[in-house]
């Protein structure tokens, strides 16, 4: 265990912010969590209590009859937001005493940084790299990121859970982005981060990153395990692979959603189940292929002259 | 004689000279008499009215109401200032607990403020070339006052404005605020969240040093292998793209990471990415408004009441 490599990378001062947010997630996780968990046992009551649910007021927090519904924003939040601008300087200033902004050698194109890292905030990207190419990882995937994140609301129909915190009424929406953000995105980053060392090679946190370590890893295609030799024929198989999973793969979305999600399959429009069913299967691939490639050694699935992937 | 017409002209010239003596010594003695008692009773009158200052033309010019406690100045104090005006006058009493809201939205903003406070400060150090970019950030370090804290806080609060855009996005989410009628306010954040990541990575090249080099160098290294526009994506080469004319070559104004890319960077960070940013952020608080304020907490809907309509004519007819 080599403490000091560890120190060294959590103390990395563009690190800091990473170190930061994990707690930070964690603890607004635990936020939200507890709040639909309240909710969700609230809901319950009132599927179960007709009368109750015409008569209460629906939230979890108390309320009673001569109560004002609506506050003054001078003070009630003015003051809030005040306080917030306090805190954010003194934690924005504590930080600037006490950790400098990192700052390396002149630029100098002669001398290849090892490892060169991306900013923290695109390390989940440049750890796509090892499983994609460039095209895939740098450009298709980004755009992928920002048209999914655009089109959730018009392919979200579920009506319920619209302005409060809920589990048991979204769990599929809610499930679907907790694995893109934290598993695809923040994981991704940690392993970019506190994983990745020279010649973007994998060291265990603790472990000494040995910049002369060489691996010999010899990475196949899945079209070599067939035995397929011929380009055509790898294009070929490649290509009915590859489209294969998003039809196979379709249909399993599709028989789950029958069976699980009807009344939401009923509510959605063709178009919006095949988007859904699409980013859907990207976003599952992501996992599958770094599968492939870190437990088989399978580096390509479709080789065409043009592009592989 | 011109006298002959005058009546005073009678008493002779010396009586006439007389009589204008006396008259102006009348008026003068007044004059005096008045700055005696007059003027300090004047003066005495208007510093009591300053005692009172918001009674001054020059306060009630600035300020358009009273403020006594009363709920109607308490309104009028959020609606009749334009940096206040943002909000209602009154929201619903749960929509300021913080459990709920998190408050991401306004802390993201406010470092966006921070940032073009110090931001701008440090443009008037800072150099876009290759010869000075790095002395000027060694200068900012060691010699200009203060000039360290003012770059950890511009990094510092860039980092945290990334952090807190990523927040802000995970609880309206989680509260489901994307849903109707606010779709389209959910997109503009989603540009937000895109432009306040470029700005970082825009200003990650700006020291000049062997960091933002290589980071920039390895995320634009991506931009070559855009389909079609980068001369290494695929069809790229078919359509012509060398490394001097593909879309890389656009980002960096040249082949490679050097001068060009720096005035680049420069210019997209401090003035184009930060405009268009900041009309979205006009856009994105405009709608939050119009959408009805935020989304909540809202009173929970239970399974049944999912496909009618909660309010307007359809709910009121059934």
């Amino acid at each position: 265990m080599d403490w000091r490599q560890l120190w060294e990378i959590c103390s990395a001062p563009d690190n800091v912010p990473i170190v930061g947010l994990i707690p930070l997630l964690a603890f607004y996780i635990y936020l939200a969590w507890r709040q639909a968990h309240a909710n969700d046992v609230l809901i319950a009551q009132l599927e179960t209590d007709p009368a109750l649910a015409k008569t209460h007021h629906r939230k979890t927090w108390p309320f009673k009859p001569g109560w004002q519904k609506e506050v003054h924003v001078w003070p009630f939040l003015l003051r809030i937001e005040f306080l917030a601008a306090i805190i954010v300087t003194i934690v924005l200033m504590v930080w600037s005493i006490t950790l400098n902004a990192p700052l390396e050698e002149p630029a100098n194109p002669n001398l290849t940084m090892n490892p060169a890292k991306a900013p923290w905030y695109f390390l989940g990207l440049q750890e796509m790299l090892v499983y994609f190419d460039p095209w895939i990882a740098g450009v298709v995937m980004p755009t992928l990121i920002i048209v999914g994140l655009m089109a959730i609301p018009y392919i979200d129909t579920n009506p319920l859970g619209s302005g409060y915190y809920t589990w048991k009424q979204r769990k599929f929406s809610i499930s679907t982005f907790l694995f893109g953000f934290i598993i695809l995105w923040v994981a991704m980053i940690i392993i970019g981060t506190f994983i990745r060392g020279p010649g973007w090679q994998w060291f265990w946190p603790g472990q000494t990153w040995d910049h002369n370590r060489l691996i010999y890893e010899v990475n196949r295609d899945l079209p070599d395990i067939f035995g397929i030799t011929s380009n055509v024929a790898k294009a070929i198989f490649g290509g009915i692979v590859v489209i294969g999973y998003y039809l196979l793969g379709g249909f399993l979305v599709y028989s789950l959603f029958r069976r699980y999600m009807g009344k939401d399959f009923k509510r959605m429009s063709l178009l919006q189940f095949s988007i859904v069913q699409f980013f859907l299967l990207t976003m599952v691939a992501l996992p599958l292929k770094m599968a492939l490639r870190l437990l088989w050694h399978i580096k390509y699935v479709w080789i065409t002259p043009w592009f592989n992937v | 004689m011109a006298d002959e017409n005058n009546p005073n002209s009678t008493n002779g010239k010396n009586g006439g000279k007389v009589g204008l003596l006396e008259k102006v010594k009348a008026g003068v003695k007044e004059h005096i008499q008045g700055l005696k008692t007059d003027i300090p009773a004047k003066a005495k009158e208007q510093i009591e009215g300053l005692k009172d200052p918001t009674k001054t033309q020059v306060y009630t010019s600035i300020f358009r109401h009273k403020h006594d406690d009363t709920p109607r100045n308490r309104a009028l104090g959020v609606l009749s200032n334009v940096f206040l005006h943002l909000h209602p006058a009154k929201i619903n009493r749960d929509a300021v607990r913080y459990s709920y809201t998190w408050g991401m939205g306004g802390m993201t903003f406010y470092l966006f403020i921070v940032l073009t406070y110090t931001g701008v400060l440090l443009m008037f150090y800072y150099h876009p070339s290759k010869v000075q970019a790095f002395r000027d950030v060694l200068y900012l370090e060691h010699d200009v006052p203060f000039g360290k804290i003012l770059r950890n806080m511009h990094r510092w609060a860039a980092h945290l404005m990334v952090i807190g855009v990523w927040l802000h996005m995970f609880r309206v989410f989680l509260t489901g605020s994307y849903k109707k009628p606010r779709e389209f306010n959910w997109n503009i954040g989603v540009l937000l969240l895109v432009f306040t990541l470029l700005l970082s990575f825009t200003g990650y090249l700006l020291p000049d040093d062997q960091l933002g080099f290589w980071a920039v160098t390895v995320g634009t290294n991506m931009a070559r292998a855009t389909p079609l526009l980068g001369h290494e994506g695929p069809f790229g080469s078919m359509l012509g793209m060398t490394p001097y004319n593909d879309v890389r070559f656009g980002l960096l104004g040249g082949s490679i990471v050097d001068a060009n890319a720096l005035l680049r960077s420069y210019i997209w960070h401090c003035i184009g990415i930060p405009i268009v940013a900041s009309i979205l952020m006009i856009v994105h608080f405009w709608r939050v408004r119009k959408d009805g304020g935020i989304s909540g907490p809202a009173p929970v809907m239970l399974e049944a009441e999912a496909d009618k309509p909660r309010r307007g004519p359809k709910a009121a007819g059934e």
